[in-house]
């Protein structure tokens, strides 16, 4: 009989829930009580509205423990450990019974994400038992043609996951058909989309499957050296990625002649970022390699010519490599019979915002934003209504809840406005001002902009003026035109993809919200009533019991009354922080 | 835009000596390196927490790039800092799904309490608040993160009571 095994989710949002105390709690009970067990890190298991989680497998199956503190994590050991008795209350998940979070899983596939929360990622011989680096040896083994190897990624339809959706196999020939001696192949790890966690979650659960991915971009392409460009907010990526590459240096994937096969050499280093959005465009990225400020240059010349120390490059995503090992093995097939004509296989997503099934997950092309939603997102928190959804960050845009039958693939989210971009996906309820979404967006386009552009350096500026004054209730007649028309300025004025972009959720909240702009603007309110400037606080003289506590914690006195007696607020001095509004035991303050 | 025409104010904590001799290992290893610009001023902010004004000069000097491309590139990226910082850097997070969970409650309440504004630093040295982008633990939103420690479901009050343990313990 086997030894039991436990994996903790050691990602990064595990370890913020406190998944590492309860990894070294167990491993003090296992060490204390001579427990015979296997105790092992794992990456993301997906779940993040259950973290911390730790699963436990034994001769009668798998049992998914969420929420485990260091006391469940007692209990697990004394309990399930020791005694053979699961604690089916604790149980998220189980391939013996069902629990209330199945609806979780449901739908999902996982070709990029297969090895995540399964294996762990400081161990290669845990990737290699699980068929890893056989795609390399494959085509190591038959020393398979070039374009070949191009010709199945190409037929498995495949499309570039950081947002682009540039078919995969035609850049790759692009590289491979230029004749220079010295080409690089580079990975964009320098995930910027405020809202979105893929990358990170594949670089921490899954390291190798990237790197093995990248090393036959590099056969099929003819590259001899490889970069890796992380963002350095990422330290544990940044740490996992470095031990496998010395792992897989180790075992002869890379290096001189890689598996033995004569002149089949290939490196590979991580290059970690210093903080600038602008640096997951291609152009600006190899800038950043290249150690200069990272703007972005005119294409063409595309990498494919002229990329990094002006030779030809390939660029690609770090979910566009780690599909990567799966087609060479399985064959295109495998990959294309998900999704649909134009858009195949699967697309990892990271759920979050105002859901009550927050995680990564990894769902066939073709679904529905309602699936995603309500199926395996659990619906909207607290039961309020769901107003949109925003995909592609600050490049994307909001789909409203009633275009919630959209599919997911590239050309039905692009027709609504948005952009599939790289997979954050970020709920909103009816509590979220869309203005304020739009400003939230074009705030951090603005700072980021390298300002290279002046359409994109000062029309970010002006745009964010005029929403300013809109969610402060000095929006004027005219406001929304004029955003509009700097917006396709903007548009058609940027050189990159940033500027190009930057103007989509003014213009997505514009097209679906435009009641919310005029709200503010001619009635000077805010329908979500979340714009602070536009609120006002008044006390319900019906419910008000003059016990004093809104007049003794609000900050500047603006409240006043005697004992038992009802209270009122000075709207002059009141600077609308909502602290009444919290402290109020009998719901008399009103919001409005 | 990235660039603060502004000129950044040099700190008076600045007037320290600083010991550029820690710089010539990182010189050795860097210097005949092609794009090595961008790890030789992470080196040098791993070392100091910041980029002294010396050890530009010393950089220049030394490995022949031009000041001018330095200080470019220097303040470009937002993760280089010319001016010394507090001993723990408290970054709440505003990206997107913290923002519509009510990040700047957190940013609020902690200005309050320490009584400075963003990306000013404690009189006494020991904090410095930012607010960063996204941390990417967007299901734990809204998130802070102090030194390698991730703290997430955050309130402002349970915001203000991590960073007041965290003085306390530095008292001691």
């Amino acid at each position: 009989m086997e030894k039991p095994k436990v994996l903790v989710g050691l990602a990064s949002c595990g370890i913020a829930a406190g998944a590492q105390n309860v990894y070294d709690k167990l491993w003090e009970i296992k060490k204390a009580d001579q427990v015979d067990i296997e105790i092992k890190k794992t990456g993301c298991i997906g779940m993040c509205y259950r973290e911390p989680l730790v699963e436990v497998i034994d001769n009668t199956g798998s049992y998914l423990y969420g929420e485990v503190d260091e006391q469940r994590a007692v209990e697990i050991m004394n309990k399930h450990l020791a005694n053979e008795e699961p604690i089916k209350d604790y149980v998220v998940k189980s391939d013996l019974f069902e629990t209330g979070d199945d609806s979780f899983w449901s739908g999902q596939v996982k070709v990029a994400l297969r090895n995540c929360g399964v294996i762990d990622p400081e161990n290669i011989r845990e990737y290699e038992e699980r068929d890893g680096y056989q795609a390399l040896r494959k085509l190591v083994k038959d020393q398979t043609n070039q374009e070949d190897v191009i010709q199945t990624i190409y037929d498995s339809g495949l499309r570039g996951r950081g947002g682009g959706g540039f078919p995969t196999g035609l850049k790759w020939r692009f590289t491979y058909k230029n004749p220079a001696e010295k080409k690089y192949i580079i990975c964009n790890a320098d995930e910027g989309d405020p809202g979105a966690f893929m990358d990170r979650s594949l670089l921490e659960g899954d390291p190798h499957g990237v790197i093995e991915g990248l090393i036959i971009g590099a056969y099929a392409t003819g590259a001899t050296e490889g970069v890796i460009y992380c963002r350095a907010e990422y330290p544990l990526a940044i740490k996992r990625l470095n031990i496998a590459l010395n792992q897989a240096r180790e075992r002869g994937y890379l290096g001189r002649d890689i598996l033995g096969l004569q002149g089949f050499d290939f490196d590979l280093y991580v290059k970690e970022g210093a903080g600038a959005f602008v640096c997951g465009e291609e152009t600006a990225l190899m800038a950043s390699v290249e150690g200069r400020r990272g703007m972005p240059n005119k294409r063409p010349p595309y990498p494919a010519e002229k990329g990094l120390w002006q030779q030809p490059t390939n660029i690609n995503n770090v979910e566009t490599y780690a599909n990567v090992p799966q087609i060479i093995l399985n064959g295109a097939e495998f990959f294309n019979q998900y999704g649909t004509e134009k858009s195949q296989g699967t697309k990892v997503f990271a759920l979050t915002g105002k859901i009550n099934h927050g995680g990564s997950v990894e769902v066939p092309m073709g679904i529905t934003i309602k699936d995603i939603i309500y199926k395996l997102g659990g619906g909207i928190k607290e039961d309020k209504d769901f107003k949109a959804v925003q995909l592609g960050g600050p490049s994307g845009g909001c789909i409203p809840s009633y275009l919630s039958d959209t599919t997911i693939d590239y050309d039905s989210v692009t027709a609504t406005g948005a952009i599939m971009g790289s997979g954050g996906m970020v709920v909103m309820d009816e509590t979220t001002c869309m203005v304020d979404v739009a400003k939230f967006f074009l705030d951090f386009t603005r700072k980021e902009s390298c300002g290279k552009c002046t359409f994109c350096r000062v029309g970010t500026k002006r745009m964010l003026e005029i929403l300013d004054r809109i969610t402060k209730g000095e929006g004027e007649e005219g406001d929304i035109g004029k955003l509009e028309e700097l917006a396709y300025q903007i548009k058609d004025s940027s050189l990159c993809g940033l500027g190009q972009t930057a103007p989509n959720p003014v213009l997505t909240t514009i097209k679906y919200f435009r009641d919310e702009y005029e709200a503010h603007i001619h009635e000077k309110k805010c329908p979500a009533k979340s714009c602070k400037q536009l609120l006002t606080y008044t006390i319900d003289p019906d419910k008000c019991t003059g016990c004093t506590v809104c007049a003794k914690n609000c900050p500047v006195d603006a409240i006043s009354g005697e004992r038992k007696e009802v209270h009122t607020i000075d709207q002059d001095v009141c600077i609308k922080c909502g602290v009444c509004y919290t402290k109020c035991n009998f719901d008399a303050v009103i919001l409005s | 835009m990235r660039v603060q025409r502004v000129p950044q104010k040099r700190n008076q904590v600045d007037q320290e000596k600083v010991d550029l001799s820690l710089l010539d290992p990182l010189i050795e290893k860097y210097k005949h390196k092609k794009g090595n610009l961008i790890p030789l001023l992470q080196g040098t902010q791993d070392m100091y927490g910041y980029l002294p004004y010396e050890a530009f000069i010393k950089l220049s000097e030394e490995t022949g790039i031009p000041l001018n491309e330095m200080y470019g590139v220097a303040t470009f990226y937002t993760q280089f800092r010319l001016n010394p910082v507090g001993k723990h850097i408290i970054k709440v997070c505003h990206g997107t799904a913290c923002h519509v969970q009510d990040a700047e409650t957190i940013t609020d309440a902690i200005q309050d309490a320490l009584k400075v504004e963003d990306g000013e630093t404690t009189e006494d040295g020991l904090f410095t608040l930012e607010s960063v982008a996204c941390l990417g633990c967007c299901s734990l939103a809204p998130v802070m993160m102090i030194g390698d420690n991730t703290y997430g479901k955050l309130t402002g009050k349970r915001a203000v009571k991590i960073v007041k343990e965290l003085k306390i313990s530095e008292s001691n």
